[in-house]
């Protein structure tokens, strides 16, 4: 069996901008991988190198065992791909899109029912409606469904959860992982951390290169720092003072908390205390904690970055 | 005076309610976060508080102004940033910010006055002749929101802010939302980033055109026995979204 997606050492410049650099990995039969790395990383010149859209300046890259230069015509007959924009047609209805997709693929929404009907069932209600006019996580169902009509052997996703509400992201995603069962290759990339722990593997990317490939756990477990979970009743203030201790080595605010590190981890509590006490945070509160997916890529790009200016 | 104050404020168009008798108040100072999915009528409201659009009926004062009556003293007492759309890519740094100055009626002197300090703080003084197109986003990002702040408005609204960039972009940005809030900037913000919920003094979740939630983030975990935002966002949200298509 061939595999869905073989990417090795690919380059691509725009002019003087290196979009992407030396990029190499590959996605297995019904794996869910993930892009995972912020706008204007190169996402989606990679995705449009993939699909045929675009030819990388070095490098080769193979989609189910046919070459994307060489074999574009039948590479385009068998993949799905999400563009990052939505690009539905607007004043067709949810129905005229699907038909025309099925169509252009030289099959109908009939015959490949199955694998979309789940999905389907959920904008059914609307199918008279005009694309335009859905909400956001809507659009993205019916572009899901639009992608899927011909039954790809492989699955591209440009940041399908863009923009939209954490409960059809959610739902977007289990989605996702019904599909990866039936043996359908996906390349999903997205700018939401939290979504990197849904994916089997991930690559994170940043200005053009790839700075990690690997499983999410895997990720997490290489993480080697300590790490704390602070807060007090007053954040801006803990967080400044914190950021102007001498031993702090990063500190960011994760949701009700700041995660710390230090520069001599445990070593440097007590100073860190002694440093705190006469500032006088109320309700101040600490504990150690595990470092999560986030924590990990934030540490690498800051590691990239910093080797960058070097 | 509280820089936002609605009752019973309703948007329909036509049949469809948007926004359903939504009541609340915004302190000085606060960093308010506006929650709600996707059709929840989140950008309706937001229109109306910013002048904007005309409500079907309810009340509103923003900065002191009534919406139906003082729509344009309203807009020239806020900022307004959006994800989409902010800067003139094609517009230099120091460009931009001269136009949106001019914009809000800024004297010369003191539109030159505000660039070097601006560029100053930004640490943007050597890319003040580059275009925007060809800064990071993240950079983008940050002055887009100076820009939003230069007429010194006492509340700004930001729709989405943060939505595809970096982690650790992301968390700079709300650096300078915190310090803007610490100079007694009212801060209106929305956001998909249920982490970014937790930064916020105060929250609302609209779901089906109402405010179904307003509080602390923590007196909403305890009140919806969640742990987290994220779980307080689903339960409120999850199995209305169907019904908002409708």
């Amino acid at each position: 069996m061939n595999t869905p997606i073989v990417v090795q050492d690919v380059h691509k410049h725009f002019g003087d901008v290196a979009a992407l650099q030396n990029i190499s990995f590959e996605v297995k039969a019904g794996e869910l991988f993930g892009l995972i790395g912020p706008d204007g990383a190169g996402k989606s010149t990679l995705f449009r190198i993939l699909t045929t859209l675009l030819l990388a300046d070095k490098g080769q890259a193979s989609v189910n065992g046919l070459d994307v230069v060489k074999d574009y015509r039948a590479i385009r007959k068998i993949v799905g791909y999400m563009p990052g924009r939505f690009s539905l047609y607007q004043d067709l209805t949810v129905q005229e899109n699907l038909d025309f997709f099925a169509t252009i693929f030289n099959t109908t929404v009939k015959d490949n029912y199955g694998l979309i009907e789940d999905i389907y069932v959920q904008i059914a209600p609307f199918k008279d409606r005009p694309a335009g006019k859905l909400s956001g996580g809507m659009k993205q169902k019916l572009a899901l469904c639009c992608a899927l009509v011909h039954k790809p052997v492989v699955l591209f996703l440009d940041e399908p959860t863009t923009g939209v509400d954490p409960v059809s992201r959610k739902e977007f995603w289990e989605m996702l992982q019904r599909l990866r069962k039936k043996g359908i290759a996906i390349l999903v990339s997205t700018p939401y951390m939290d979504e990197a722990m849904l994916c089997e593997r991930v690559a994170l990317i940043q200005n053009g290169s790839l700075l990690k490939i690997d499983t999410p756990q895997h990720i997490i477990e290489q993480y080697h720092k300590s790490m704390w979970a602070v807060r007090a009743k007053r954040m801006y203030p803990l967080i400044q003072d914190l950021r102007a201790f001498p031993e702090t080595d990063t500190c960011y605010a994760f949701g009700e908390y700041l995660h710390l590190t230090l520069k001599h981890g445990e070593a440097d509590l007590d100073k860190l205390h002694a440093y705190l006490a006469p500032k006088g945070h109320e309700d101040f509160a600490m504990h150690p904690i595990q470092a999560g997916i986030e924590d990990c890529f934030m540490e690498l790009m800051q590691g990239a970055a910093k080797k960058e200016n070097h | 005076m509280q820089p936002i104050v609605t009752k019973a404020l309703t948007k329909k168009f036509g049949d469809f309610i948007a926004t359903n008798a939504i009541t609340f108040e915004v302190n000085e100072g606060e960093v308010f976060g506006f929650l709600g999915a996707n059709g929840a009528g989140k950008t309706t409201a937001m229109r109306m508080l910013c002048g904007l659009l005309r409500p079907t009926s309810g009340s509103a004062t923003v900065a002191g102004f009534d919406v139906y009556t003082q729509a344009d003293k309203v807009k020239q007492h806020i900022g307004y940033m959006s994800q989409r759309f902010s800067l003139y890519e094609d517009l230099k740094v120091k460009e931009n910010i001269r136009f949106y100055g001019g914009i809000y009626g800024l004297r010369t002197s003191v539109i030159k006055e505000k660039t070097q300090q601006l560029l100053q703080k930004l640490e943007m003084e050597k890319e003040a002749d580059l275009l925007v197109s060809e800064l990071p986003l993240g950079w983008k990002q940050k002055l887009a929101f100076s820009v939003a702040i230069l007429h010194d408005p006492s509340i700004v609204f930001l729709d989405e802010p943060t939505g595809g960039v970096d982690p650790v972009t992301r968390r700079q940005f709300w650096d300078l939302i915190y310090e803007a809030a610490s100079r007694g900037v009212t801060v209106f913000v929305t956001t998909h980033y249920m982490d970014e919920a937790e930064y916020c003094d105060r929250i609302s979740i609209m779901v089906d055109g109402r405010i179904q939630a307003l509080g602390t983030p923590r007196e909403l975990k305890a009140q919806f026995h969640a742990q987290s935002m994220d779980e307080v966002f689903l339960q409120l949200a999850r199995g209305k979204i169907i019904n908002n298509e409708e």
